[in-house]
């Protein structure tokens, strides 16, 4: 069994059917990747995994409990964090506190009315903070408004965020769109060292191929919000279906 | 980007720098600039009745004084109120229009503390942050289900409906909480059961020492007076300043300014945003009724009028005049804004007549025909004038005039801080 489990999943949009019968499986410990053309329904799918949509059938299950009817909050508290497609961050913070509310959401919980300490004294905060910003090799834009930063920038920023609260799976919906190719090569290679570090799940959502076949194990193919094949990266490569849904498309992006 | 890849395969290591400046810890556990705004905010409240009254009493100018108490009252009760709607406001980004309710609620509190207890004013100043507090804890709870446009509607309906029943429906003869249109008022027949006419003076008193004790100080043409509740309530304002730097500083603060920011990763990275808004506003609403106590501390008497929707417009004015999201903006907003209801609106034609009389005799009169709509019962007008200039050249309010200011004195623009922040984003978002 999987530590995501995804079962005869769908959800309709009024008149369209955006996702119908998906049976998914992410196994623990892997990079699973989703791809598919625009319109698939990968990020649809994605919000339904994360409590931001409810899907109209099926169930969907994390480390065996069911995520369904959970708030988004309780369902990032259970071990699963989300990157979104347009970066989301606190853009009128400083990236150093961008940095610290992951890092107390991980400490702290849901809510905690810590109204009178100073942040700045909470070195168990601030040093996890400024460790992360190292890693992700952005100390030195600590002080920056985070909505002043690049794009690439913001999104190796979410990414970021997201480790700090050590995630069980962690959700990328196109991690290195807009990205210039040199930090695409940079997220590839962070994406990597995550991965062989510490115990996480990576779900993928990417178009960028080279990206797929650096970091997946597994693919699931998606079109008109049903999976079309699921197999490994070499499988795909040459799966004449895939190669007329997706791929021969995805030339031209 | 090569050396990120080793932080990330040890995550347990020691950070590589571990002597970092760090700020924290300082006096009061303030960081050096926050207490230098403190000490500035003390001092000022301190010296105010020297302050406010620059003119020699039998001056021509001597109606630009704002160093009686009475004013001086309401420069720091309504900074109180302004600095609890900020936290809410000013962080959140949450409108409320209906932040007078609290003001009422916490008043007429207070007049029950005296009609029932006796004129001491701390049960009543205490019951009236308790009632308010849970009040907020309700409306709020209910408010916050939306936000935007809709959460300040349903702030307004709160209050207006605060305001009918405080009006007339909570004052019928088997049931008088508010005393409708006369107002809440102490009466000789209610039980008092701490108070002794013989021994306590018969108004409102802190141990013995009535709020309306003033000793004048008369130095040459000068008079300077010092009043009992104005120090009592600046006391008290100087603790809500105090607490309410500590809550912008504080991770709850940061929180607040996250929630404005972005719900969305706020909820996706596991943070609650209802509760974090749903304590801001409660806070708010209690500093609100802290401030509504103590005017009925200065004068025990408590009407609906309070809960009014202008009154709940006026303190959204305070604040954004005077910098929303910044620490002093909000009082200096209220002493604007009070200054020019209690000055201005005073001037009237005789006295411009007075002012103009050196001009020639036709120009004086066109003059004066053109000043006297601004001031008198036309000071609103002169009001709303300044507030759209402020809004419209100074977003960040009058923080940041002072701080333009300060910068064509100094030229290094590099001194920043939160309150540089907060007036600079608000300029930003427009
Ligand atoms: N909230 C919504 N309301 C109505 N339709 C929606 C909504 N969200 C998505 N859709 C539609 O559902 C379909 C799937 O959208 P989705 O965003 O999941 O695609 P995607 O595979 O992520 O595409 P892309 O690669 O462009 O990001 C699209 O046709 C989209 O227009
Ligand atoms: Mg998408």
């Amino acid at each position: 069994m999987g530590i995501l489990e995804v079962k005869n999943v769908g959800k309709r949009f009024g008149g369209l059917q955006a996702l119908s019968d998906i049976n998914l499986s992410i196994t623990q410990g892997t990079v699973h990747a989703i791809i598919g053309p625009n319109g698939a329904g990968k990020s649809t799918l994605l919000n339904c995994l994360v409590g931001k949509l409810i899907p109209d059938t099926g169930s969907v299950s994390f480390e065996g409990k069911s995520v369904l009817g959970r708030k988004p909050h309780e369902i990032n508290q259970m071990g699963i964090s989300r990157v979104f497609q347009t970066p989301e961050i606190f853009g009128d913070l400083s990236v150093m506190e961008n940095m610290m509310i992951p890092c107390l959401a991980k400490r702290d919980g849901a809510f905690s009315l810590q109204a009178y300490h100073a942040l700045l004294s909470d070195r168990e905060i601030v040093d996890r903070a400024e460790h992360m910003l190292e890693d992700m090799n952005m100390a030195d834009k600590r002080n920056m408004h985070a909505a002043a930063m690049s794009r690439g920038d913001k999104r190796r920023l979410e990414i970021g965020m997201c480790l700090a609260q050590e995630p069980r799976l962690l959700l990328l919906d196109e991690p290195t769109a807009g990205m210039a190719r040199a930090d695409t090569n940079n997220t590839i290679d962070l994406l990597k060292q995550i991965k062989d570090s510490r115990p996480i799940t990576i779900a993928i959502i990417e178009h960028d191929m080279h990206v797929v076949f650096s970091l997946a194990e597994w693919i699931t193919v998606l079109a008109q919000g049903t999976p079309l094949v699921e197999d490994t990266p070499d499988k795909i490569k040459g799966h004449p279906k895939v190669r007329e849904a997706y791929l021969g498309e995805s030339a031209e992006h | 980007m090569t050396d990120q890849t080793q932080h990330i395969a040890t995550p347990t290591s020691e950070p590589a720098k571990p002597a970092r400046k760090r700020v924290g810890g300082g006096i009061l556990g303030l960081t050096r600039k926050d207490f230098a705004l403190l000490v500035i905010v003390i001092l000022l409240t301190v010296l105010a009745p020297f302050l406010l009254n620059p003119f020699p009493t039998d001056s021509a100018m001597a109606q630009f004084n704002a160093g009686y108490p009475d004013l001086m009252q309401r420069f720091v009760i309504f900074g109180i109120f302004a600095i609890g709607f900020n936290i809410l406001f000013g962080l959140t980004g949450y409108l409320s229009f209906g932040h007078a309710a609290f003001l009422g609620v916490g008043s007429y509190s207070c007049v029950w503390m005296f009609k029932l207890l006796g004129y001491n004013v701390l049960p009543g100043i205490g019951l009236a942050i308790i009632i308010s507090g849970l009040f907020a804890l309700l409306i709020g709870f209910i408010s916050l289900r939306r936000s935007g446009i809709y959460f300040s509607i349903l702030t307004l309906a709160f209050a207006q409906m605060s305001f009918a029943l405080a009006y007339s429906v909570l004052s019928n003869p088997k049931f008088n909480l508010t005393n409708g249109e006369t107002g809440l008022q102490v009466y000789t027949n209610d039980p008092q059961i701490f108070h002794n006419p013989a021994t306590t003076v018969n108004a409102p008193h802190i141990f013995g020492l009535a709020m309306r004790e003033t000793e004048t100080l008369s130095l040459g043409r000068w008079d300077f007076q010092f009043n009992v509740g104005y120090y009592l309530s600046a006391f008290f304002m100087v603790i809500c300043f105090y607490l309410a730097i500590r809550l912008f500083r504080s991770p709850f603060g940061m929180m607040l300014r996250a929630v404005k920011s972005n719900q969305q990763r706020l909820n996706y990275t596991g943070l609650n945003p209802k509760p974090y808004t749903l304590a801001a506003f409660v806070i708010s609403g209690m500093y609100a009724g802290l401030a509504g106590g103590l005017l009925s501390a200065m004068d025990p008497l408590a009407g609906a009028e309070r809960m009014q929707w202008t009154a709940s417009g006026e303190v959204v004015l305070m604040t954004i005049l005077g910098g929303a999201g910044t620490l002093i903006g909000p009082v200096l907003g209220a002493g604007f804004i009070k200054y020019f209801e209690n000055i201005f609106s005073k001037i009237n034609e005789s006295t411009l007549q007075a002012w103009f009389a050196f001009m020639p005799d036709g120009m004086q009169d066109v003059v004066v025909a053109i000043v006297y709509p601004f001031v008198g019962k036309g000071w609103n007008l002169t009001l709303g004038l300044l507030f759209m200039v402020v809004v419209i050249f100074l977003p960040g309010g009058l923080v940041q005039g002072g701080q333009k200011i300060a910068t064509v004195f100094r030229r290094d623009r590099k001194a920043s801080g939160v309150e540089d922040d907060a007036a600079e984003q608000r300029q930003a978002g427009e």
